[in-house]
């Protein structure tokens, strides 16, 4: 073999083990921090995970938002239209919060089935559907007419 | 009629497009010196229709003209006119528009300063330019036109998005997207050089300039989106790994490692296969931001509106790009011969080891954003990846990168001595090495392995760049010299020593404030206080306050330390009367090492209110590195090389020029 040639092994085994390296890392990491999405429906069917973190959303129930005296504890029904979860949230809830709003949470499920959740998601555009949400309740009603719980 | 005739101009625009795609380039093939000189007068054209189309769409929102339905959903009589000019690029059409506008201003300054380069090269640049102008032009016009007219016309427009309605969000946009758009001309360059079989070290040295551009435009724009999220959104973060900032961010990470191989590629002649390929890269995935934005499949919190047309109208497009370069690419580049050899210790495999790294790191934030896609598409779950996982592996070979980055600039081009380079960097890594563990060791309050990594690799890149510097200038007699060196001599040299220390800027600010910073957010009666890192903050009260198109509660609150008072702070939480959207205007007390953020939430009760109270040490350090980064592209991009071509120019047009008219004429 040719000094050159071996330093070219030399480069290419060293890229061979840079790119092996991040795709190992990148896989192990996928393992702890994937979360799957579950509707309201599944997480009462029993399908979520009860010690893992996943994501759940859909639309928050009217009238169903109550805070607690102390604290900034808040707790609200989501739905998808055919199943209630109700989640709890200790902290500001985002400006887009609403009651009919499409909202994405994570969190934990509580084993007395409420959802505890670090963080809650609504978006920028009233518009916008999360496309999972805009999924769940497709799946409930199909042809649901007003997806988006806005007026337009 | 205004509307009309915008879309007028914009349907011109098109036709001189697919003239400027075609013709110069047949014209470099049949040797037809007309034709090619067409490239120039047809991106001109385009240019000029496309100002025409954008200052119609300008003057719709500026004279409120509600029956255009784009002016009508983001534009209100009460909207104050800064915003009325930025709410043109606040929604898909219009910022559509600013884009094919962007890629109109390049090809023009293409077409004004590539005098030197050769015509069948220019021509073949502006053709693939024209390709592409062709392509967002008809997306523009069959999905999203921003002059659709709306019947019957509302009365009154819907307002612009309250979140929108911010001087940094006016700019963030154009600086991204000439970002985006820049890249395109990197590309148009190598299609071309592939094109025409001549990859050299003269093509580098033309693309050189308008890649550093391109990627100081999309520097800028990164840092001011960062600015703008943690100035507007309310809560504090600068950075999500949200899939929008991805897309984003992985083509400046693409454009990066396309600056460095460039650079061996001008003064070695070595990677230009490798270069062409960054190239196509870096702007295909400037498309595939663009497709993951517009099309609306991947839950961000700058997801527009869905339309799957949209989304199939850029997958499409997004295929011909990738898939035709690639096939140019495969068709072309074997013929492409090797460059100069180099050693295996030299700054030709420092520098190969950076675009290894550089592009890795792309790779991986690409495979976590699409992920949650694949997922769903082999029906396995709906999914997503939390950013945890991207900090992971950023965290794991960031490190790796600022080490290459330290010894590069210290080291020979191909070929350097081991020994030798070792002696020269010892003091740096002494003194980086011992400031690391200063900080790992808990001896100073809130030290920690991760502080004393990253207080580490920054000193790391500071002493090596010091140690490059203090040998540079040397052997330079006298500061007279010395000055010559820094502002006349250097400049692409002190370019990147600049860029450098812009990146040892954002270590420190990334590591401090993700180590330190403390967030808290509480529950608070007027007059209540509450002690956070040093700082007492009381509330005062919140108060009704009435702002041009919104009415807002505003709270004040006092910051004391050691019972003196250092600033009083008035974070609003404003309600828009068009949109009735509530939107938190945090509000900030900025100093060098430190910010005090404080955001209302919301009354809970009992004339409670939620309040939001983060400390954030060196957080403005983050975005100071994108500044310094951005003027070290500027600085490099000055260099005499590249002026002294511009002047030799034209003396070569003062002689040339009437015999080119003449052929041209």
């Amino acid at each position: 073999m040719t000094p050159a040639r071996k330093k070219r092994l030399y480069l290419v085994l060293l890229m061979i083990a840079g790119i092996g390296t991040a795709v190992a890392l990148a896989v192990t990491a996928f393992d702890e921090n994937l979360m799957f999405y579950y509707s309201p429906s599944e997480i009462v069917a029993g399908e979520a995970p009860v010690d893992h973190p996943f994501r759940m959303g859909g639309l928050v129930t009217a009238g169903s938002v109550r805070r607690h005296s102390e604290g900034l504890t808040v707790q609200f029904d989501v739905t998808d239209n055919d199943k209630l979860v109700t989640v709890e949230y200790t902290g500001i809830l985002p400006d887009l919060f609403r009651e009919g709003q499409g909202i994405i949470s994570r969190g934990t499920l509580r084993p007395d089935g409420v959802f505890v959740a670090d963080e809650v998601l609504a978006k920028h555009d009233e518009n916008y559907m999360p496309p999972e949400v805009a999924e769940s309740l497709k799946t409930v009603h199909s042809g649901a007419d007003n997806p988006g719980g806005t007026t337009p | 009629m205004t509307p009309e005739l915008g879309q007028f101009a914009l349907i011109l625009a098109l036709c001189l497009a697919v003239i400027q795609s075609t013709l110069p380039l047949i014209g470099t093939y049949t040797g037809e010196r007309h034709w090619m000189s067409l490239g120039s007068t047809a991106a001109w054209g385009q240019f000029t229709f496309l100002s025409i189309g954008l200052c119609c769409l300008i003057y719709a929102f500026l004279d409120n003209d509600f029956s255009v339905a784009y002016v009508a959903s983001n534009s209100n009589t009460l909207l104050p006119t800064m915003y009325k000019i930025s709410a043109v690029w606040g929604a898909h059409e219009g910022s559509l528009l600013l884009w094919v506008f962007m890629q109109g201003a390049w090809g023009v300054a293409v077409a004004a300063f590539s005098g030197k380069l050769p015509e069948t090269v220019r021509a073949r640049v502006l053709s693939v330019m024209g390709m592409v102008g062709v392509g967002f032009l008809l997306f523009m016009l069959l999905t999203s036109n921003p002059f659709e007219r709306l019947y019957p016309a509302p009365l009154e427009g819907r307002d612009l998005n309250p979140l929108l309605q911010d001087p940094g969000l006016a700019i963030h946009p154009p600086m991204l997207y000439m970002g985006y758009v820049g890249f395109s001309v990197a590309f148009s360059f190598a299609l071309a050089a592939l094109l025409g079989g001549k990859l050299d070290a003269a093509w580098a040295r033309w693309s050189r300039p308008w890649t550093t551009v391109a990627w100081v435009c999309l520097t800028i724009g990164i840092t001011l989106g960062s600015w703008w999220a943690y100035n507007e959104l309310g809560w504090g973060g600068w950075w999500f790994w949200d899939p929008v900032e991805n897309a984003s961010f992985i083509p400046w990470l693409v454009g990066t490692a396309l600056v460095h191989s460039l650079a061996v590629t001008e003064k070695r002649g070595a990677f230009k296969s490798w270069t062409v390929l960054l190239a196509i890269t870096a702007f295909s995935m400037s498309l595939l931001g663009t497709f993951l934005v517009r099309s609306g499949v991947l839950t961000s919190v700058h997801a527009f509106a869905t339309d799957p047309g949209r989304g199939i109208f850029i997958l499409t497009f997004l295929c011909i790009v990738i898939g035709g370069s690639l096939i140019i690419y495969a068709w072309r580049a074997p013929t492409v011969t090797g460059g100069g050899r180099f050693d295996f210790v030299s700054r030709e495999t420092l520098l190969l080891a950076n675009n290894v790294l550089l592009v890795i790191v792309a790779a991986l934030i690409l495979l976590g954003t699409l992920f949650p896609l694949i997922y769903d598409a082999f029906e396995l779950g709906k999914i997503s990846v939390g950013f945890p996982w991207f900090n992971k592996m950023f965290i794991s070979f960031m490190p790796l990168l600022i080490l290459v980055m330290g010894i590069g600039p210290n080291t020979r081009w191909k070929r350097q001595d081991p020994a030798e380079l070792a002696r020269r960097l010892r003091l740096a890594f002494i003194v980086s090495v011992t400031l690391g563990v200063v900080f790992a060791l808990p001896l100073l309050p809130g030290a920690s392995p991760l502080a004393g990594l990253g207080i580490g690799l920054a000193a790391w890149l500071v002493t090596t760049l010091t140690t490059s510097v203090v040998d540079r200038l040397r052997h330079k007699r006298g500061l007279a010299a010395i000055w010559r060196d820094v502002t006349v001599q250097g400049r692409s040299y002190y370019g990147m020593v600049l860029a450098h220390l812009g990146m040892a800027s954002a270590v420190v600010g990334v590591t401090l404030v993700s180590l330190h910073g403390v967030e808290k957010d509480v529950r608070m009666s007027p007059g209540e206080s509450l002690e956070m890192a040093g700082y007492t903050f009381v509330l005062e009260g919140v108060e009704k306050h009435q702002g041009p198109n919104y009415r807002a509660d505003r709270g004040k609150v006092r910051i004391l330390r050691d019972d003196e008072e250092i600033a009083l702070l008035m974070p609003e939480k404003r309600t828009y009367t068009v949109q009735t959207k509530p939107m938190t205007e945090a509000a900030i007390d900025i100093r060098p090492t430190r910010d005090l953020y404080v955001s209302l939430g919301e009354p809970v009760g009992g004339g409670d209110w939620s309040v939001r109270v983060y400390y954030k040490p060196f957080v403005r350090w983050i975005w100071f590195g994108g500044i310094l980064m951005a003027l070290g592209g500027l600085l490099a991009v000055s260099d005499r090389r590249y002026r002294l071509s511009v002047r030799s120019r034209r003396t070569i047009d003062a002689t040339v020029t009437p015999a080119a008219q003449e052929a041209s004429g």
